[in-house]
């Protein structure tokens, strides 16, 4: 089974290289092939809404199956066990949100982003540059985590361990994400997620099958191989291992756990997929989709991570480049050789190209719709220039999240995610719900709920121990936290939902009726909803 | 939390009014759901008696169960952070109580899926069709 190879742990750079550009090649012919001539807006933000229930599930699951629950998550679960199994819980509980309260409705009422529906019944204006900049700032926290993933990805599977080597190859990552964006839009974008969730699922269910029959099919004895092989012992399979230290690190471990279950549905580029079907009906199929997939793909997880303790070891996860984020690939080396790990990187990788690029579509939709469009062009622009500008900004944020990769290179990607969940959470769950549900909440309170969120959720990020102060901070050397949480969510949700209150109940405008009344029976009916 | 989760909702059967079209002697099911275009008049479909009851039903589905697997989940997340006596109990070979609770959250997760989808689709949908049967017989008598 152990093919020699000299790159030790690492497989065959060569192999898992030809795996990878062959799965480029594929998706970018298919990229290719589903671009149309000369797209208008609606294809390139939305692929025409012209794609299945089944289909939008299974690429709503892809922008979720990131690098962040395959290398993190398995990595977080094969380190510090039981505390890394709370964020598989956290993803799958968190879908529930989408379809109970929010897919449908959203389908019914926006057409391109999360602004469609936040300023539908407000002023334009001022209420879709929050929306916005909320955007921008999110899925900026969120493509340093993936782009900080591939770096580790990079280091491990190519073995190259100069951070200059490094950069080079995430220069590379990007500029090919960029094309898959400027090509196929939407669409193209959405193929990539597609055949990539089903070769990761693939990967992952048949991984963690052939390890339970490996243990006789009992999970029982897979953990007592795990604690038996882990320095943390028992107490790897009980709660605390990560976050059990103190009274601080256990309120840290519950702001944690709320912004993992609100804040996947208010993630920008998660909403916008819902306007990529039809209707109603195609979007919540979409989510009982996604929830069965990301059910299987969790479940493997655990399966994935105890048997990366059991079977790898934490010291020689950890001591491999990319550490902790190594956990899956090593895992795949040490089952299926040289070629497993060959397809299992080939197939993370892809995961981080494809996410990026629907972080990157959402981002330049958010801003070519919601600020050139309608906050600068007061909603009169040219669809066409509308188009050309969102494919600008795609170009102008693929180089960021470039640089921001390089910078961010090395850390856990899962808990950079977490804060990027926290921060989704802040700013638009509380805007949504409240312009949904609640009849009276007007433009005061959605830019004071935009804004209260995002803005005490940066401040509590900025001057937390995530931040500054402590051996695992970002910036290192100097000490200025005084807020005592890694993760601002308990916090600043809680915030956001009392500011947009406040800010409706205290201002004098009142909320306007007949959009109310258009708005309400659109989104429960689907009527006058753009197809 | 949960409070948060429920936005303070408006009386659900509470008519909009001011609209002029609210006429005294004509019940709410009477009035035309269209404009004389032949457009959707959204304050009378907001008033009328099958809106209400498809909001209602929603409502009472979706908020109860929405607070019901957050107060669920919220009692996971604080048993793994401040019940450790409670979580590492051994309950089936090596798989502890937190283990199973966690899988019980899987479970109990796929279950509302099951559950909502096929509400909406005996309950929801049916309704929502019915009402957009109404605006379209009155948008073509409208534009008569």
């Amino acid at each position: 089974m152990m093919v020699p190879i000299a790159a030790g742990t690492t497989g065959s750079p060569t192999l898992n290289v030809t795996v990878f550009v062959a799965f480029v090649c594929i998706t970018l012919y298919v990229v290719y092939r589903a671009s149309g001539s000369s797209p208008t807006a609606s294809d390139y933000y939305a692929a025409g809404s012209g794609f299945s229930g089944m289909q939008n599930g299974i690429a709503l699951s892809g922008d979720f199956l990131s690098a962040a629950s395959f290398l993190g998550i398995s990595g977080a679960i094969a380190v510090h066990g039981y505390d890394g199994f709370l964020y598989s819980v956290g993803w799958l509980v968190a879908w529930l949100v989408a379809l109970l309260l929010i897919g449908e409705r959203l389908r019914n009422t926006g057409r391109f982003t999360v602004g469609d529906v936040m300023a539908f019944r407000m002023k334009q204006r001022p209420v879709r540059a929050a929306a916005a900049n909320a955007t921008l700032v999110i899925t900026f926290f969120y493509m340093l985590a993936q782009m900080a993933g591939a770096g580790g990805l990079i280091a491990l599977l190519l073995n190259v361990h100069s951070k200059g080597g490094q950069a080079l190859v995430i220069t590379a990552v990007g500029i090919v994400m960029v094309f898959y964006v400027l090509v196929g839009g939407m669409k193209g974008t959405t193929w990539v997620q597609i055949i990539k969730a089903t070769l990761l699922l693939l990967c992952v269910t048949f991984i963690s099958v052939f390890i339970l029959g490996k243990f006789g099919f009992s999970l029982s004895g897979l953990l007592g191989h795990a604690a038996q092989n882990s320095p943390l012992g028992e107490r790897l399979l009980e709660p605390g291992g990560w976050y059990g230290q103190n009274a601080m690190s256990k309120l840290d471990f519950v702001s944690l756990s709320l912004s993992l279950v609100l804040g996947i549905s208010s993630l920008p580029h998660v909403l916008m997929r819902f306007y990529t079907v039809p209707d109603a009906k195609e979007a919540r199929r979409s989510v009982v989709w996604c929830s069965w997939s990301m059910f299987t793909f969790y479940l493997g997880i655990l399966i994935v991570g105890y048997a990366a303790t059991a079977l790898v070891g934490p010291d020689k996860i950890l001591a491999a480049p990319g550490g902790e984020n190594s956990a899956a690939p090593l895992l795949a080396f040490r089952i299926g050789g040289a070629v497993l790990l060959g397809v299992v990187s080939a197939v993370a990788f892809a995961t981080i190209l494809a996410v990026v690029a629907g972080l990157t579509l959402a981002a330049s939709a958010s801003f070519a719709h919601d600020v050139y469009a309608n906050v600068l062009r007061h909603g009169k622009a040219d669809p066409r220039s509308e188009v050309r500008v969102a494919r600008l900004t795609a170009i102008v944020i693929g180089f960021l999240a470039i640089i921001g990769g390089i910078v961010a290179n090395g850390q856990n990607v899962a808990f950079l995610v977490s804060l990027a969940l926290a921060l989704a959470a802040s700013a638009n769950l509380s805007t949504m719900l409240y312009s949904l549900y609640w009849k009276r909440f007007n433009t005061t309170g959605t830019l004071w709920s935009i804004y209260g969120g995002l803005v005490s959720g940066l401040l509590l990020i900025a001057f937390s121990p995530a931040m500054s102060g402590t051996p695992t901070s970002i910036v290192k050397g100097v000490d200025f936290h005084w807020f005592p949480l890694t993760n601002p969510g308990i916090v600043s949700i809680p915030l956001s939902f009392l500011c947009g209150f406040l800010g409706t109940v205290l201002s004098k405008q009142p909320a306007d009726p007949d959009k109310q009344a258009e708005m309400e029976v659109r989104a429960l009916t689907g009527i006058g909803a753009k197809h | 939390m949960t409070r948060d989760m429920r936005p303070p909702a408006p009386p659900p059967s509470a008519p909009t009014t001011g609209h002029g079209l609210s006429a005294p002697f004509t019940k709410a099911c009477d009035q035309p759901l269209c404009g004389p275009a032949g457009e959707p008049d959204f304050a009378a479909i907001q008033a009328s008696p099958e809106f209400t009851r498809l909001r209602r039903r929603l409502r009472l589905f979706v908020f109860p169960m929405s607070a019901l697997f957050f107060c669920w989940y919220l009692t996971f997340a604080l048993l793994s952070a401040y019940g450790h006596e409670f979580m590492r109990r051994k309950a089936v070979g090596e798989i502890n109580v937190g283990t199973l609770f966690g899988l019980l959250q899987f479970l109990s997760t796929i279950m509302i899926v099951v559950t909502y989808a096929r509400f909406a689709k005996k309950r929801l949908d049916p309704q929502v069709d019915r009402i957009r049967e109404q605006v379209r017989a009155d948008a073509e008598v409208g534009r008569k």
